[in-house]
């Protein structure tokens, strides 16, 4: 199967087309540019979903109407076993967040503005048992976990996460047919010398070696041209990415782990084009004698 | 039970080698068609004698080529047995054909050399095939060159050499490798006669040494210049004349073989 990586200097000549001919070079600079990106794309946006769980997944808020009896229900909640920390949301902060949505002087003077107090729980505290407590504390008040409120972020994240990666899964089924074509082509093209090396003798593996070789070749000056392409894309857009990360989730957009799998699917891609290109002649010359 | 002709297992030059010599090639009940359409071969029975020389002759269309491609190996028999170096060819299967092939050349009519390739090339190709070392190529393939008078055209391209030429390189590619078997499709089509006569000496000289060869060949000349050779004659796709009156020399007049 690796028998190609030694093929004699003399026995490459066979198949005189030169590389940066056929369509292998250039579909796999395209595609492993677009998978890495996708890909990138897509473990950035799965880790942010990642920091935003963990970064809520002990974290409430208690919404209280009457913002009058916030004090009182502030200390009586931090005397809630499991509560590891309760801190009220000052109300400027409130009043800004909620002039997003009505507007600058929207809130006027007769609408009441809530008193929202985040609480974080004490790892393995029981959520329930804590909001009915909160309840008899300040009837009328809400415990809302900020998973609720972040559901549906988590799960579009999610989705696009999925969508990333069934992308790169269709581009490389994509790469895949485009390489088979090329080495279909690249066989009729050369099968007037390969019914002759038949005929001379040569074996299924000789012939198959010299097209692995040459589309594993191509593979790879193209896996290196997308996979540098890539990488400088990802590190200009690598600034705002950690922006946005930032923002959203105030963590890094990509681990060291992740760089490592992006830097392996230019490998992945040529691995996958040898072994495509190899599957298709093998095909092809099992149609011969 | 097939029928069998002794038709070209014995012969004056197989006697002289030396009595009772093994088939190197045994055809029984052997037909071809290629797809739906009528036999090109039919029903053909017999037996080549290893070191043995032989003519195929018959009008154009009689299924000479179809034949050396059953030989060649370029074809399976479409029913009928076929053996080869005293092995069953309908029992191998198509990963043990190479093994075939690489102990018989084959120069084809239309000489079939790789274009882009160098007369050294084309000629070492065999020997590469093999997995011979440049080492070992390259002492013989300057050889052979030099044998067919090209030596100084090694690194010629078949496009940039004449018709003659170029059938000189698909004979010395077929012959590198000293095969047990030789199969020559018109191989004197395209020389001169003082070529023709160069090449069947070296044809001789490999049958000396113990290669079996068959060409096929409308050239009455070269037939007559190989006085120890058996003739084969092909008509409709039939071995016919089975009773050796084509045999070189006749032994009544025939007709002109195609």
């Amino acid at each position: 199967m690796l028998g190609w990586l030694t093929t004699p200097v003399a026995e490459r000549r066979l198949l005189s087309e030169g590389r940066l001919r056929g369509p292998t070079l250039y579909v796999l600079a395209i595609m492993t540019f677009a998978m890495i990106v996708v890909a990138a794309a897509g473990l950035a946006l799965s880790n942010a979903a990642g920091i935003v769980t963990r970064g809520v997944e002990s974290r409430y808020a208690i919404q209280i109407n009457d913002s009058e009896s916030l004090p009182r229900v502030l200390a009586a909640v931090r005397t809630v076993p499991g509560i590891r920390h309760a801190e009220p949301v000052p109300e400027a902060e409130m009043r800004a967040t909620l002039e997003r949505w009505l507007g600058p002087g929207g809130l006027g003077g007769e609408l009441p503005v809530p008193a929202l107090v985040n609480v974080d729980l004490a790892p393995g505290a029981d959520s329930g048992a804590i909001g009915r407590r909160v309840e008899q504390l300040a009837p009328g008040s809400r415990f809302v976990a900020h998973q609720q409120v972040v559901r549906p972020l988590l799960r579009s994240l999610r989705v696009l996460q999925w969508l990333a990666l069934s992308m790169v899964a269709l581009m490389a089924a994509a790469t895949s047919a485009v390489v088979v074509l090329a080495a279909r082509g690249a066989f009729d093209t050369h099968r007037s010398t390969i019914d002759i090396m038949h005929g001379l003798g040569a074996t299924d593996q000789q012939v198959t070696s010299l097209f692995q070789r040459k589309i594993a070749l191509d593979a790879l000056f193209g896996a290196l041209a997308g996979g540098l392409l890539a990488a400088f894309v990802l590190v200009v857009l690598g600034g705002g990415a950690r922006a946005l990360a930032g923002d959203l989730a105030g963590g890094p957009p990509l681990t060291l782990a992740d760089l490592v799998i992006l830097a392996l699917l230019p490998v992945g891609a040529v691995i996958l084009a040898a072994l495509v290109a190899r599957a298709a002649v093998l095909v092809a010359l099992r149609q011969s004698l | 039970m097939a029928r069998r002709l002794p038709l070209c297992e014995t012969g004056a030059q197989g006697t002289e080698r030396g009595g009772a010599l093994s088939a190197i090639v045994e055809f029984d009940s052997v037909g071809l068609r290629y797809g739906t359409g009528a036999e090109v071969l039919r029903d053909l029975n017999f037996r080549l004698s290893r070191g043995g020389f032989y003519f195929l002759t018959g009008p154009s269309g009689a299924g000479k080529t179809s034949l050396l491609k059953l030989l060649y190996l370029a074809q399976r028999p479409t029913r009928g047995r076929v053996g080869l170096f005293g092995e069953e060819l309908g029992d191998q299967p198509r990963e043990e054909l190479p093994r075939f092939r690489r102990r018989i050349g084959v120069v084809f009519q239309d000489f079939r050399l790789i274009r882009h390739l160098s007369a050294f090339d084309n000629v070492a190709l065999p020997m590469r095939i093999a997995g011979r070392s440049e080492a070992e190529v390259e002492g013989p393939v300057r050889e052979m060159l030099a044998w067919v008078g090209l030596a100084d055209r090694a690194s010629a391209r078949p496009a940039t050499l004449s018709g003659g030429e170029q059938q000189r390189v698909a004979i010395a590619r077929a012959v590198i490798t000293q095969p047990e078997l030789l199969v020559a499709d018109e191989p004197t089509g395209n020389v001169d006669s003082d070529m023709a006569r160069r090449l069947l000496h070296l044809f001789t000289a490999l049958n000396r040494l113990g290669t079996t060869i068959v060409v096929a060949t409308h050239d009455l000349g070269l037939i007559a210049a190989a006085p120890g050779a058996q003739l084969m004659r092909l008509e409709n796709g039939s071995l016919s004349d089975p009773t050796g009156s084509l045999r070189n020399p006749p032994l009544q007049p025939a007709p002109e073989a195609g």
